[in-house]
């Protein structure tokens, strides 16, 4: 049995990180000149760690899945980065940044990791605004402040609605200068197929060009993935197509544990399903409840005439509405964190108040709003928004209201890494949202390019020169040794199975089953009796793609489809250890609710006593269940408190 | 790609410079044609005056210097556009919205008004200009020739009442509007003097200059078309 | 429900000649978007075991730049700030014939049927689409102060996704509105001024040696882009080109 160790300094909390830098190893430029790192992934974590390796001297080689790396799916975010800069003079602290992230990741996160992240997060301004992003100003020339959920101050930097992609942008710039200047090689439309270990330590990939087909090896002293997280296991969610899990999954196959698997944020307020050939959703940006006021009709026969179209929602006369939210949580209203909101728009619908004709939506009202400021001061605010919403859904929000339905966002499991951002393997780093780090059981908003810019920016540069500090003495490994040459070719059969399957159904097909199974399961609310279904189907719906997959072979290299099928076999596996998982934890936290562990009123009931650890698992062979290992929280810094909203 | 050592921003500033230069001398040349309806003989003076001097000759070449680099340059551009664009084209083209015919066929207008350019000067400086220089470098002209070397007014006539000459000068004008439509606000645009408040009035401004030249260019052809 | 038929471009790789391929696709929601209808025709293929048509693709909400399709002679489609995902199938006509092509410009060689190679993008900012700051180091965020409305400018420039569209429908294969466009987002801000006249002549020459054509001020890139990025960032970087060849060597 192995020991986690979570290496976390000692010291105390606000001096650890400070400790850490103070005593860790360095290597000298001229060794850097002769280790070599491999960066998976180009979003704000991996383009900012490959950047700044190229900076300090590194040989960085960087993959990414588009065909430019400033495709990533970070630059979908829109809302904005949190930092704490106390710019508004209204009280924020580092401690404070800490405090609210922990609290909003209701007390699943490691504290030494989070206080580090507040205490980076002033950094990360500064860097960006060196490499000139466009953050929103004032009349004074001076940075822009707005407020997001879980926060009582104003400290959400932002560049319109488009904050992830200028963020995105900047680490891009850094990195195409680093590949001008030679220090970093960068490769696009490759997928990881596999990390390479040498004696125990991760030293290279393969991945397979997505262009031309054929598999490559490529060796490095260290690999770091970023690749960004699974949520796309439910089919449907505001992820980007080709985000996956597959790159954090053939490392956890390999020996990294995976951490909280069962910890997923749905996002309250996306635009509904329309149909079962649906592709992904839209997510509409949080800052709308600011202003929205979310209501649904109160009695179930208007909701049944709303549904069949009879009537429309100004038809609804202002008493026959229920604003649930600010009935239930009247202190928050419609500003409750994204987990709550969730819950209690599945709730109504669930109950048969829901609207669309599918029955799963709620509405957005921005009646009161406009009546309030006016038109115009709606239309400055949120008029990207509204325009966005009436492309996809056809409907004007300014005279209906919009219709909204949580979704899947994004995965606060992921890679277990100690404080070092390191996996269980040696050399085999993790980053962004492709570990598990900081968010605990529910990441507040504008806080995952905070933490996706300190990992790469800050952290790795320190951690990885300690790592590599006794490395300088290793040569250059040689990508055609028998590690790489045998596990290129368990890939060459893999994939080789799957082709000659030639079922009768697409991938998709199954993926969109799959999805079906996660999202009523192993979704917003969970139990027992459902979790135990959920894994039974996923073994079925495996077997059955092993069985009755049609992959097409094609002309050429590129394969579309098979990218596809070798996405969704890792999904098939991924999601039956989320339930596994889910069905582990005895309690409801943040976004996981298991509707067996809930107060009388319908929140959510942690069980600090028995689950305050971090789950972490490791990988026992195909059919075999994972162990389980138990990193325990220990809360030092904080009061561990229910989380009240009301 | 052939540079030809210039950058493509160079390249196109020397189409700016070029063009600009010239839509001047149009100006200046639009103006002293509108004296010929006003009165002929104050327009043959400005004929003398532009004859066979030192100044007249450095002037003329100088247009010729800017006219052969506008067209040098529009070729080497026009060349490298289309090689950039690629051999595959598109099957279905539509029109951009707001984008104008003249921009996108500025070669062709080009050339439209260098075929109008040879003609004018068939009718006009062959008459006028060059036997002048001819007889100063002691070639022999004939006399009939030497005596109307001044007479502009004598050549508008001639030349304009003669219908179908005043209406190919008419249709060749409008090329030349079309040409200077877009020419004088891209001109203004690539040697960089335009931004988001100002770019409406360039492009209206480059219009009315269009506008004015070849009105005024035009009034004399179909004054002495009509009088003619 | 629509019934349409599309004349699609396939290519199987970049030596093959390429040609339209006619598909009859019968029961296309109208809420479906454009690349949900490819993706039905896609699955139809993939169970009659042809070979599906190959497109970029990815977040599909208009932001990652990914997709890029030229529908009936227009890039993105004929509707203004519209990319290929935010397209929907309601903008069509039942019976409609849709042809559908892949980005055509000398610097984007086609990968497969509707897949272009568009890394000549990616070199262009490489060669100075950037302030060259190292990671650390560097001061604290509000001690530089930004002129709002400049801010505003810079980032109405940022918005660029770096599609390709102003290439693609150029009838000069010119990438000036995206060279620009990065050129004048950090040429509008302090932190990018220090560099700007070395930045202005490398990304020029990194532009011409790519191929890239010359830009006749048509604006057709201007129409035609999904974000409506202005064609007087254009204007700015001629402007600061020309004063980088002649001012600048007159200060040293």
């Amino acid at each position: 049995m192995k020991e986690l160790n979570s290496k976390i300094p000692a010291g105390p909390l606000s001096e650890k990180w400070t400790n850490y830098k103070a005593h860790q190893n360095l290597v000298n430029p001229a060794n850097k000149r002769k280790l070599d790192i491999i960066v998976i992934g180009t979003g704000l974590a991996g383009a900012s760690a490959a950047a700044s390796f190229g900076e300090m001297g590194f040989n960085v080689k960087v993959f990414c899945i588009q065909d430019s790396p400033r495709r990533a799916h970070s630059i979908a975010a829109q809302g904005g980065i949190n930092a704490a800069k106390n710019y508004p003079n209204d009280g924020d602290s580092v401690y404070r940044l800490f405090y609210d992230t922990i609290k909003g990741g209701d007390y699943r996160a490691r504290e030494a990791n989070v206080y580090r992240l507040a205490e980076l997060s002033n950094n990360i301004i500064d860097q960006c605004v060196a490499q000139g992003v466009p953050f929103a100003r004032e009349y004074g020339g001076l940075l822009a402040n707005r407020s997001f959920g879980g926060a009582q101050v104003s400290r959400t930097f932002y560049a319109r609605g488009q904050t992830g992609q200028q963020l995105l942008l900047g680490a891009y710039g850094a990195l195409s200068k680093e590949i001008e200047r030679g220090t970093v090689k960068m490769y696009a439309r490759r997928e990881m197929m596999d990390v390479v270990l040498v004696d125990g330590r991760a030293r290279g990939v393969i991945m397979r060009n997505l262009v031309t087909g054929e598999l490559e090896r490529y060796a490095a002293h260290a690999v770091v993935i970023a690749s960004g997280g699974y949520g796309r296991v439910f089919f449907l969610s505001t992820n980007a197509m080709s985000s996956n899990g597959s790159a954090e999954w053939q490392a956890y196959k390999k020996g990294a544990m995976m951490a909280n698997p069962c910890f997923t944020q749905i996002h309250p307020t996306c635009i509904p399903v329309h149909g079962d050939y649906q592709s992904k959703l839209t997510l509409m940006s949080e800052s709308l409840r600011n202003d929205g006021r979310i209501w649904v009709p109160k009695n179930e026969k208007v909701a049944e005439r709303l549904r069949k179209g009879e009537i429309k929602a100004k038809d609804v006369a202002e008493e026959e509405r229920d604003y649930y939210l600010e009935r239930r949580y009247p202190a928050f209203g419609n500003l409750v964190p994204r987990d709550v909101a969730s819950r209690a728009a599945k709730e109504r619908c669930d109950a048969g108040f829901g609207v669309n004709n599918t029955g799963l939506a709620v509405y957005l009202d921005f009646k009161e709003a406009i009546g309030r400021l006016g038109q115009k001061v709606v239309e400055e605010k949120y008029g990207n928004l509204f325009e966005m919403y009436e492309r996809i859904v056809d409907d004007n929000p300014y005279e209906t209201p919009m219709m909204i339905y949580p979704a899947v966002h994004y995965t606060m499991g992921g890679l277990w890494v100690d404080y070092e951002l390191q996996t269980t393997i040696p050399g085999l780093f993790a980053a962004g949202e492709a570990n598990f780090s900081d968010h605990g059981a529910n990441r507040l908003g504008a806080s995952a390019l905070m933490q996706g810019l300190s990992d790469g920016y800050f952290i790795l540069p320190y951690t990885m020169q300690n790592y590599l500090s006794d490395q300088i003495g290793v040569p250059r490994f040689n990508p055609d040794a028998p590690e790489f040459m045998e596990a290129e070719k368990q890939i060459r059969e893999k994939i080789n199975r799957l082709m000659a399957i030639n079922g009768k159904q697409t991938v998709d097909s199954i993926h969109r089953r799959l999805g079906l199974i996660m999202w009523n399961k192993v979704g917003m609310a969970r139990n027992e009796q459902g979790l135990k279904q959920a894994i039974e189907e996923i073994k079925a719906l495996r077997k059955e793609f092993w069985q009755d997959v049609k992959v097409p072979a094609t002309s050429g290299g590129m394969n579309n489809e098979l990218e596809k099928a070798l996405r969704v076999a890792d999904f098939l596996e991924m999601g039956e250890l989320m339930a596994r998982d889910a069905l582990m934890r005895n309690e409801s936290c943040g976004g996981h609710f298991r509707e067996e562990f809930q107060t009388p009123d319908g929140e959510a009931m942690r069980n600090d006593a028995e689950y305050s650890f971090v789950a972490a698992y490791e990988y026992q062979g195909p059919d075999a269940e994972p162990v389980l290992y138990k990193e325990e929280l220990k809360f030092e810094n904080v009061e561990v408190k229910q989380r009240n909203y009301k | 790609m052939a540079n030809n050592g210039l950058s493509s921003i160079t390249k196109k500033l020397i189409m700016a410079v070029t063009g600009g230069a010239l839509v001047f001398f149009l100006l200046f040349h639009a103006s002293m044609n509108i004296v010929a309806i006003i009165k002929p003989e104050g327009y043959n003076k400005i004929c003398e005056f532009l004859g066979a001097n030192w100044y007249a000759l450095i002037a003329t070449a100088g247009l010729a210097a800017l006219m052969v680099f506008h067209l040098i340059y529009a070729f080497v551009l026009s060349f490298q556009n289309y090689r950039a664009r690629g051999k595959q084209r598109y099957a279905v083209v539509e029109k951009q919205e707001g984008v104008s015919w003249a921009s996108k066929n500025m070669l062709v207008i080009g050339a439209i008004v260098l075929l109008g350019l040879g003609l004018h000067l068939f009718n006009f400086w062959a008459n006028m200009q060059l036997p002048e220089v001819l007889h100063k470098l002691g070639i022999h002209v004939e006399e009939d020739v030497m005596a109307l070397v001044a007479d502009g007014s004598h050549y508008i006539v001639n030349t304009f009442s003669c219908t179908a000459y005043s209406i190919i000068y008419l249709v060749w004008l409008a090329f030349l509007w079309f040409h200077l439509a877009h020419g004088v606000a891209s001109v203004m645009q690539s040697i960089g003097w335009n931004n988001h408040v100002w770019q409406n009035r360039i492009e209206v401004i480059g219009k009315i200059i269009a506008a004015l030249i070849v009105v005024l260019f035009a009034s004399v052809v179909i004054y002495y078309w009509l009088i003619g | 429900m629509l019934n349409l038929k599309l004349k699609i471009w396939r290519q199987k790789n970049n030596i093959d000649k390429g040609r339209f391929v006619e598909y009859n696709v019968d029961n296309i929601p109208e809420e479906a978007s454009f690349l949900e209808m490819l993706d039905i025709l896609n699955e139809r293929l993939v169970l009659q075991g042809e070979d599906p048509v190959t497109f970029d693709h990815d977040c599909r909400e208009g932001i990652c730049g990914a997709c890029g399709l030229y529908i009936n002679g227009h890039p993105h489609g004929k509707y203004k700030n519209t990319t290929t995902c935010q397209l929907h199938m309601r903008k069509f006509k039942n019976g409609e014939t849709i042809t559908i092509e892949p980005w055509r410009s000398e610097a984007f060689p086609i990968i497969k049927d509707l897949m272009v190679d568009r890394s000549a993008l990616d070199r262009l900012i490489q060669s100075g689409g950037y302030v060259s700051v190292r990671t650390g180091g560097v001061p604290d965020a509000n001690s530089i102060a930004v002129n709002k409305h400049d801010a505003d400018l810079s980032m109405d420039a940022a918005s660029c996704i770096g599609c390709g569209a102003c290439v693609a429908t150029c009838k000069n294969g010119s990438a000036m509105l995206f060279v620009s466009a990065k050129f004048s987002q950090l040429a509008l801000l302090p932190q990018g001024q220090v560099e700007t006249y070395e930045r202005v002549q490398k990304m020029v020459a990194r532009m011409d040696e790519l191929g890239f054509g010359n830009c006749s001020n048509t604006y057709a890139c201007m129409a035609e882009c999904p974000k409506g990025i202005s064609v007087t960032n254009i204007a700015r970087m001629n402007r600061q080109f020309l004063a980088a060849k002649i001012a600048e060597p007159l200060k040293k």
